[in-house]
C-alpha cells in the first residue's frame, strides 16, 4: 500500500465522527506503488515516485550549476554568486578544513554529494514531493559505498597496502598487549561499521523526520471535529484543540527539518572528507 | 513455564526511549563542552562548530538506529 492511500483510508474518520482509531503511520508510508514499468536488457525495472524525484533532483543539480557556471563572469550575477558562495562553502568549509592542501582534488566529490543529498532531502518538504528520497536505505547506501570504494583503495595506493592497514588498525603509542583486544576492534569500527553507519546515519534522520511529520499531519486530519457545529461537545472542542495545535507543530517541524536536511548533507560530506583524509594523510 | 510478567503493545517505544538516552546525554556533553570552548576561544569558532557537529552525528547515530530498529523487526 502506498503513502497516498493510506491517507486517503476511511477519509470521514474522525475522532468525534465515528471514531476508528487513530491511524498511526507505519513503516509502510516509504513503500510506493510501480507507476509504470521498463525493461533493460533482461531487467524489468518499476518507476516509483522516490525514482522520479531521484532523477528531478539529479536534473534540478545539474541544471543549476550547468546554468551558473558555464559563462562564469568576472563580476559574478546573481545566481552565479550563489553557486560560488555553495561552492567555497564546501572547498574551504569542508575540502580543505579537513583534507588539507590536498582538499582541492576531492572537492568535485564532495560538492557534488553535498549538493544532490541536499536536493534529495528537500524533497521531503517540497510541496507535492513530499517524500525525502535518501529515506529509501539503497540510495544512501549506494552513496556511502561510492565513499567507501574511494577512501580504501587511495588509502591503498597512497601510503602502500601494509601502512595502509598498519595505520587503520594499530594505533600508535598504545603497549604492546593491547593489539590483541585493539585491531580486532578497530578493524571492526573502521572497515565495518563505519560505512554501515555513513549510511545509517543520513537514511534514519530522513526517515525519522518524514516519519514525525507524517505522524501530525495524520494527528490534524483526524483530530479535526468534522461536526463541531451540528454536535458541539467536549470532544468535538478537544479535537479542535489538538488539531490546530497539531497543524502547528507540522509548521514548526517542516522548519525544523530545514535544518536537519542541510546539516545531515553537511554531516554526509564531512564524514565523506574525513575518511578521505584517513587515506590522503597518514596518521 | 509460567508467566511472571509480560509486556504487550508497542515494545519498539520502549527500545527506542531506552536507545535515547546514552545519545541524550551525549549530545548534551558535545554542545555544552561545545559552546563553552567556543566561549574560551572565540577565533577557533570555525574548527570547533565543524568537530562539534562531526561529534553530534557520530553519537546521534544510536538513538536514529533505535528509532528505525523497531521498524525494521517489529513488522514480523
Amino acid at each position: 500500500m502506498s503513502g497516498d492511500q493510506i491517507l486517503a483510508i476511511e477519509p470521514g474518520c474522525h475522532l468525534s465522527v465515528g471514531d476508528c482509531g487513530f491511524p498511526a503511520p507505519g513503516s509502510e508510508i516509504f513503500f510506493f506503488d510501480e507507476i509504470a514499468k521498463f525493461t533493460l536488457g533482461s531487467t524489468e525495472f518499476a518507476v516509483t515516485k522516490p525514482m522520479i524525484l531521484l532523477w528531478i533532483a539529479a536534473i534540478v543539480v545539474i541544471a543549476f550549476f550547468v546554468k551558473v557556471f558555464r559563462k562564469a563572469k568576472v563580476v559574478p550575477g546573481k545566481s552565479q554568486t550563489l553557486g560560488e558562495y555553495g561552492y567555497f562553502f564546501v572547498r574551504d568549509g569542508i575540502a580543505r578544513d579537513t583534507i588539507g592542501k590536498e582538499g582541492d582534488r576531492f572537492v568535485p566529490l564532495l560538492f557534488t554529494f553535498f549538493f544532490f543529498v541536499w536536493v534529495l532531502n528537500l524533497m521531503g518538504i517540497i510541496p507535492f514531493a513530499q517524500f525525502p528520497v535518501t529515506s529509501k536505505f539503497a540510495i544512501p547506501v549506494a552513496f556511502a559505498a561510492i565513499v567507501y570504494l574511494a577512501w580504501v583503495p587511495l588509502g591503498i595506493k597512497r601510503q602502500g597496502l601494509g601502512p595502509f592497514f598498519k595505520g587503520m588498525t594499530m594505533p600508535r603509542d598504545v603497549p604492546k598487549l593491547m593489539y590483541v583486544l585493539l585491531i580486532p576492534i578497530e578493524i571492526l569500527s573502521n572497515f565495518i561499521v563505519r560505512p554501515f553507519t555513513h549510511s545509517v546515519r543520513l537514511f534514519a534522520n530522513m526517515f525519522a523526520g518524514h516519519m514525525l511529520l507524517a505522524t501530525f499531519s495524520i494527528a490534524a486530519w483526524y483530530l479535526w471535529p468534522a461536526d463541531l457545529i451540528s454536535d458541539f461537545d467536549a470532544l468535538s472542542v478537544t479535537g479542535l484543540v489538538g488539531s490546530l495545535a497539531s497543524t502547528v507543530v507540522v509548521i514548526a517541524l517542516t522548519g525544523f527539518e530545514m535544518g536537519i536536511q542541510i546539516l545531515q548533507a553537511y554531516v554526509f560530506t564531512l564524514l565523506a572528507a574525513v575518511y578521505l583524509n584517513d587515506s590522503v594523510n597518514a596518521h | 513455564m509460567s508467566l511472571l510478567a509480560e509486556v504487550t503493545g508497542s515494545i519498539g517505544s520502549v527500545g527506542y526511549g531506552l536507545a535515547a538516552i546514552g545519545p541524550g546525554i551525549g549530545v548534551g556533553i558535545i554542545f555544552g563542552q561545545g559552546v563553552q570552548a567556543i566561549a574560551r576561544q572565540p577565533e577557533a569558532y570555525g574548527v570547533i562548530r565543524q568537530n562539534m557537529i562531526l561529534g553530534f552525528a557520530l553519537t546521534e547515530a544510536l538513538a536514529l538506529i533505535g528509532f528505525v530498529a523497531p521498524f525494521v523487526f517489529g513488522a514480523s
